[in-house]
Parts: structure tokens; sequence; C-alpha cells
């Protein structure tokens, strides 16, 4: 599937590790990767976006600015979006990727990138996404253009239905145990098998999110009805862009490797500190995971913040009582629209009335920038996708990564819990 | 800035400083220190300060990066090959690299060398050579080894000395 989208974009026949020019459908700048990418631009003597349409920025990050240096980032960033015509999404909009989904700005057989790594996110959409640096970056905005390396794909085939307690958010984590941090670099992940039918289009997005921990370049989804419902439910500007084009893979496409997940004999599972790969079975005691107290329970990011998540985390919550005391409860919706879903069905009360403390629409305490800080000797259980040594701000806490709904039995029980034994 | 082509050789000796697998960006350098400044004379004071609070007291102009398996994963941010190279350090040598940070290199003339670092111990003296195809010889060992050669594009940046003097040259892309 990755071959054919970037044939279309490149105008050649091409095949895995050719290297082709492509013409870009639509590129997001973070305030992480833009401010960066302005001075590239201005070194490259470049005066003008080649085509404005084509570019959004989310102040995401830094949301809301946490120093005068943030704001002046942000400052930088709206004033280039202005000049050139460029939509911006401002701070409490919400995180970027989460934004290019809901806005429709990727779609079947569509080429977007991201400053961001997380980028590969859209790859649930039948898309080609992958996540580019600032340098690359504004090369998109001078030129609309980018190299890339086809990549060789590796299929994995999803058989069965997950059983209850059981997410898609576990899926991912086993498959990264599977595969390890650099199981996949320089290649996509291209989904498959019946068990992809019975996954909605949120829960793609957690799947194809996770490519990156496993070095991929891409994720990939075949597109199907969920995917034409869920893009008929947005303002889909994939048309005025580029044609909507969605891709199979060939009958007889060639894989590096091919991995079978067995849907139905899953279980929760949890990453330990502080390698993503480092998966392991909740319930599986001997290994020590299951029992260790923690202190932070964050729900968010671009991979765990989305309306389904906190519906899930409040199920185990509600069934469990509430929340343990001593356990500080953080929720940051990925976006204002997931923020106002959330305000309308009642589940922000539910969340508020809990004790939990609700944080700005965006990237919050995932990469520790903004948000929650943890404090020395803090365990963190999050939805998050990353738990490197010090990635929430403080070195001296350590990170468990997990399912929404794991994350919420931990908060109920003080330390991790398999959700099954919270759920009635 | 080091220039190569296929005609002329490159050159690059200095002293190993030896890294293990899944050196990440946020390990080479935190999200939260990019926040404040994105000036790589600032950030190298920072340089792995997670992983080797030592290192960057102690690096030198001409050090080159040694690392295991996946350098450069997580976070796509490009500081973490601008505040390398703000250290002095000109090449990275590791078994495999993320591709967002191999990207970001070739784009700002950090030589990112894809061979087996397995030999090679902190402090040895090595000299990466290019001519034909990329060698990296291990001066107190005594050994060679033979690095993957760049793809004619990335060639063609790092050989402009990055993506800025890339596009100031020609504009666009060339193919």
């Amino acid at each position: 599937m990755s071959e054919k989208i970037l044939s279309a974009k490149s105008g050649k026949d091409c095949h895995a590790g050719h290297t082709v020019v492509c013409r870009v459908d639509c590129a997001l700048g973070t305030d992480g990767s833009t401010p960066m990418a302005l001075d590239y631009f201005e070194a490259m003597d470049a005066k003008r976006v080649c085509d404005p349409r084509r570019i959004v920025l989310a102040l995401d990050h830094y949301a809301p600015a946490p120093s005068r240096a943030t704001g002046l980032l942000h400052q930088r960033m709206r004033a280039f979006a202005a000049l050139h015509g460029i939509l911006l999404w401002d701070v409490g909009e919400g995180i970027g990727h989460q934004l290019i989904v809901e806005s429709g700005r990727a779609w079947p057989g569509g080429l977007t990138v991201g400053g961001d790594s997380h980028a590969v996110t859209y790859g649930a959409l039948n898309t080609f996404a992958t996540g580019i640096g600032s340098s690359d970056l504004a090369a998109i905005l001078a030129c609309g253009r980018m190299w890339l390396r086809v990549p060789e794909s590796i299929q994995v085939a999803l058989v069965g239905r997950l059983p209850k307690g059981v997410y898609p958010k576990d899926i991912a984590l086993a498959l990264a145990g599977k595969l390890g941090a650099d199981g996949a670099i320089y290649q996509a992940l291209e989904f498959s098998g019946p068990g992809v039918a019975a996954l909605d289009l949120e829960d793609r997005l957690v799947l194809s999110n996770f490519a990156v921990e496993m070095g991929a370049k891409n994720a990939i989804f075949p597109a199907d009805d969920k995917t034409f419902e869920y893009l008929a439910q947005r303002a889909f500007l994939g048309n005025s862009l580029a044609p909507s084009q969605a891709v199979d893979p060939d009958p007889h496409a060639s894989y590096v490797r091919e991995i079978i997940l067995d849907l139905d004999s899953l279980s929760p599972q949890v990453a330990l500190p502080h390698k993503v790969d480092q998966v392991i079975k909740i319930q599986n005691e001997h290994e020590g995971a299951r029992g260790t107290p923690v202190q932070m329970v964050y729900l968010g990011t671009c991979t765990g913040g989305r309306v389904r998540d906190f519906h899930q985390a409040l199920a185990v919550l509600k069934a469990g009582g509430g929340v343990a005391a001593g356990i500080q409860l953080v929720v940051t919706p990925a976006s204002r629209a997931v923020l106002e879903a959330l305000s309308r069905d009642g589940t922000l009360a539910e969340f508020i009335s809990m004790g939990a403390v609700i944080g700005t629409p965006g990237c919050g305490s995932c990469c520790g920038t903004c948000g929650a800080i943890p404090g020395d000797g803090v365990n963190v259980i999050s939805t998050a996708n990353r738990n490197f040594k010090g990635r929430m701000g403080n070195s001296n806490s350590a990170i468990y990564l997990a399912s929404p709904a794991s994350c919420a039995a931990a908060a109920v029980a003080g330390v991790i819990v398999d959700p099954r034994e919270v759920l009635p | 800035m080091t220039m190569i082509s296929p005609e002329s050789r490159l050159e690059l000796s200095g002293r190993a400083r030896v890294f293990g697998d899944d050196i990440n960006t946020d390990y080479i350098i935190t999200s939260r220190r990019k926040r404040e400044s994105l000036d790589p004379q600032i950030l190298r004071q920072f340089l792995f300060e997670e992983v080797d609070p030592h290192f960057a007291a102690s690096v030198e102009p001409g050090d080159i990066l040694v690392a295991g398996n996946n350098f450069g994963c997580g976070s796509a941010m490009e500081v973490a090959v601008t505040a390398v190279l703000g250290s002095g350090v000109r090449a990275v040598l590791a078994p495999s690299f993320s591709r967002t940070y191999y990207r970001n290199a070739i784009n700002n003339g950090l030589l990112p060398v894809i061979c087996d670092t397995q030999g090679i111990r902190e402090g040895h003296r090595l000299l990466v050579s290019h001519h034909e195809k990329m060698t990296v010889n291990n001066l107190t060992t005594g050994e060679s080894i033979t690095a993957d050669s760049l793809p004619q594009i990335m060639l063609d940046i790092f050989q402009a000395g990055g993506l800025v003097p890339y596009f100031r040259e020609h504009g666009d892309f060339r193919v």
C-alpha cells in the first residue's frame, strides 16, 4: 500500500528501497518543530510558502505557554501564519495530530506528514503518514515536496476479537514487546486480517500512533466502511487538495516479515520503565508489575486522549468506587472537541467529582514541557506512548504505560492491577 | 563544512565516545531544555545529561559518537542533531538509526554512518573515510569496518553542507 501511495505522489512507479521526491498533500508543524523550521526557511532565502492551504500549525507542546521563551515562540508562529495565510490551531485547540484527523486533513491514499514523530497516527485512515524534522518542514514550506525512501512492509495480521477488559493499547504494547523498539526501523507496518474490521477508527489510531515506538516509518490500515463513515462525519478537505484514492494491498504483495496477533488470547499489558518495548502482562506477578504502587495516573496524549479512552477509564473508576487516596489523577483531552464531548455527556463532571485535575487540550505532561510534572520517586501510570527516563520532566520518576482501563484500575487500587479485577 | 563527493575524499578522525542501544532524542537533549532555547551553543551544555552527566563537560571538537542500535529514536526533534553539532561532533556511528534522526543528520551536515560498532571502545581513535565506499578504521585496534554508503540524494544534500545550502543553490529537490 505504501508503494502505491508513494508512486502516485512521486509520479514514478516505485518500489521498496527506491528514493523518490513526493508532493505532500498536507503538512503539520507544531510549536515543538516550527520555530526551528522558520529559521531554516529564512536561511534558505525562501520568500513565500509554496501552498499555504496544505500547511497547518498547532500550538500544542507548550499549551498554555509555561514560560516567556515559549510565549515568544507562539507569537512568532502566529505572526508567520497570519502573514502567509496559514491556518493555526492556537493554545487549547488540542494536539495537532488529533486535529489533523478531526479536520479531515488525512484521507485514503493521501500523503500527510507532520513535524513530530507521532504523525504516523494518520495511517489509520489509509494515509501514508510519517514524522519529519524542522528542516524537512522548511523544505515543504518552500517547495511543497520532500524526498522519501520507499519502505519495505511488515504485515501485521490481526485475528479474533479483543476480550472484555482488553483494549487497542494492549495490542499496541504487545506488538512493541514483540517487535522491539527498533524492530521496524525504516519499514512500514501494514495492518490486515479479520481483526481489523472489528476495530473502530479511533482504535486504529492507537495502533498506528504506536508504530513509531518500534521504529516504523509509517503504519497503514486498509480503508473500509468505518474509514469512510468517520470521514463523512467530518469537514472532509481531502478532495479540495487531492483526490481521495483508497489503496489496497496487492494479493501477492511481498513482506519482509509477517506477524499474526491473536486478539482473543490477549490480556492487559504494561510497559515497564524506562523502555517502551519492555512489555509484560499485568497479571504476570513473577515479573513484578502487578502490585506496584503508583502516585500519579495520567489520561491523555495523542494515543490515549480521545473520547472512548476517557469512557473506558471512567467505567473502571465507577466500577471500582473512585480514585484511591494519595493518587493524583490528571485528565488531558486530546482536543477541544474531545473536551466538549466529555462535557456534554457528563463524563467531565464525573472526573471532576472524583478529584481529577483537568488539563488544557494538548500534549500536556507527556514530554515534560508543561502540565503536571511528577515528583521524585513517583511512579506514574500513563496512557501515553513514551516512558523514557525523565520524559515527563523528572528523571527521578518512573513511567508505566498501559491502556486507559488499566490506568484507571491503578487509580482505584493505588497499585497496578489487571482492570478485569475491577470491572464487574 | 566537511565536503564529500564520489571523487573527493572525506576524512574525519577523532576520539570515540561510546553509548548503548536505544539512545532516544530526549536522552540526547531533553524537551524541557529545547523549550527554553534552540541555540546549539546553549543546548550543548546539557547534552546526554540523563544518561551521561559528564559528557557535556568532556566532549571535544572532533569527537565521534559511537552508539548501539536505534540511535536517535523517539521524538523527531532536530535540536538532537544541532546540539551535537554545536559541541563540535561531526559524525555518529551506529548499526542502526531512527529514520528521523538519520534524515535530520543529513539535512544539517552531521555524518550518520551505519556500521558495526561492537568492537569500538570509549577513547579509541577512529578514522572515518569515504572514497567510493565508507570505511571506519579503528586506529587503536587496527580493525577496519566497512559501512553503508549514502544514497545519491542524501549524498547531494550532505555534500552541499545540508538542506539549507542545498536549497539556496537549487531552490527545490533535484533528482
